[in-house]
């Protein structure tokens, strides 16, 4: 019969004790950049919202939006999209059972890392 | 709860209580969001600072409107199913029931908020 009692084992991941490696590391920043984006995104429905208000409110919502801290948040948030949606075709390859080789996994991580630079880049120099 | 046998404890749980449609919907929405948000870049990015008339006249053509709208509806409803992931990994009991409600509740009210805010710049 099945032990009554349920077994304490320790929680994973086991976070304090791994070395940082590019799998894990590329990983959790597609959770912390896809989380984080709640923030701006709350900032431009503020914004939106301002302006379907009156040219008061938006006077408000445009002066955060484009003070420092408030470029600050946009521009991070940038990159956080670009990091995001580039980690969410990394998943969607492996759903097709592709690329789950260390090698292959670790390439598509610097991809992600580099690439998301070069985006954010790009998208800042367009406008 | 020292009484349950583990099949008792997983019996009727399902696959974490929701099988795969959870997957299914975050793989879904995703790829609906590599289409969108790229656009949406394009399309909001540039009129970030710009004066309250350009804002309004720009959001009430109909492209641009949709657009917004469309990416709030479904990058929320993703981040909703996402964030449920992520308070059922560091949460526990009846804390992690009481902040799934709460970012279910946020997630809901910003896209009902969007939804008011672009419908009324663009009608």
């Amino acid at each position: 019969m099945a032990d009554a009692k349920q077994p304490n084992r320790p929680l994973s991941p086991h976070l304090t004790i791994y070395r940082p490696q590019m799998t894990s590391i590329s990983s959790i920043f597609v959770r912390i950049t896809g989380n984080a984006l709640l923030a701006s995104t709350l900032l431009l429905i503020w914004w939106f919202l301002a302006a379907a208000t009156s040219a008061s409110a938006f006077e408000s919502a445009n002066y955060v939006i484009t003070s420092w801290p408030g470029d600050m948040v946009m521009i991070l948030s940038l990159w956080a999209l670009w990091y995001h949606t580039l980690g969410g075709v990394r998943h969607l390859i492996w759903d097709t059972g592709r690329g789950l080789e260390l090698v292959a996994a670790e390439r598509m991580g610097w991809v992600m890392i580099i690439g998301s630079l070069v985006l954010t880049a790009l998208t800042i120099f367009c406008f | 709860m020292a009484f349950l046998t583990d099949r008792k404890r997983a019996n009727g749980m399902g696959a974490a209580n929701t099988g795969t449609a959870h997957f299914r919907g975050m793989t879904v929405s995703s790829v609906v969001l590599l289409v969108l948000v790229p656009v949406f870049i394009f399309i909001v990015g540039p009129l970030i600072g710009e004066d309250h008339d350009t804002v309004t006249t720009y959001f009430s053509r109909p492209f641009p409107a949709l657009v917004a709208l469309l990416t709030f509806v479904v990058g929320l409803v993703h981040f909703k199913n996402g964030v449920t992931v992520l308070i059922e990994d560091y949460a526990q009991g009846l804390a992690r029931k009481i902040w799934i409600i709460v970012m279910t509740a946020v997630s809901y009210a910003a896209i009902a908020t969007a939804i008011f805010a672009i419908a009324r710049i663009a009608l």
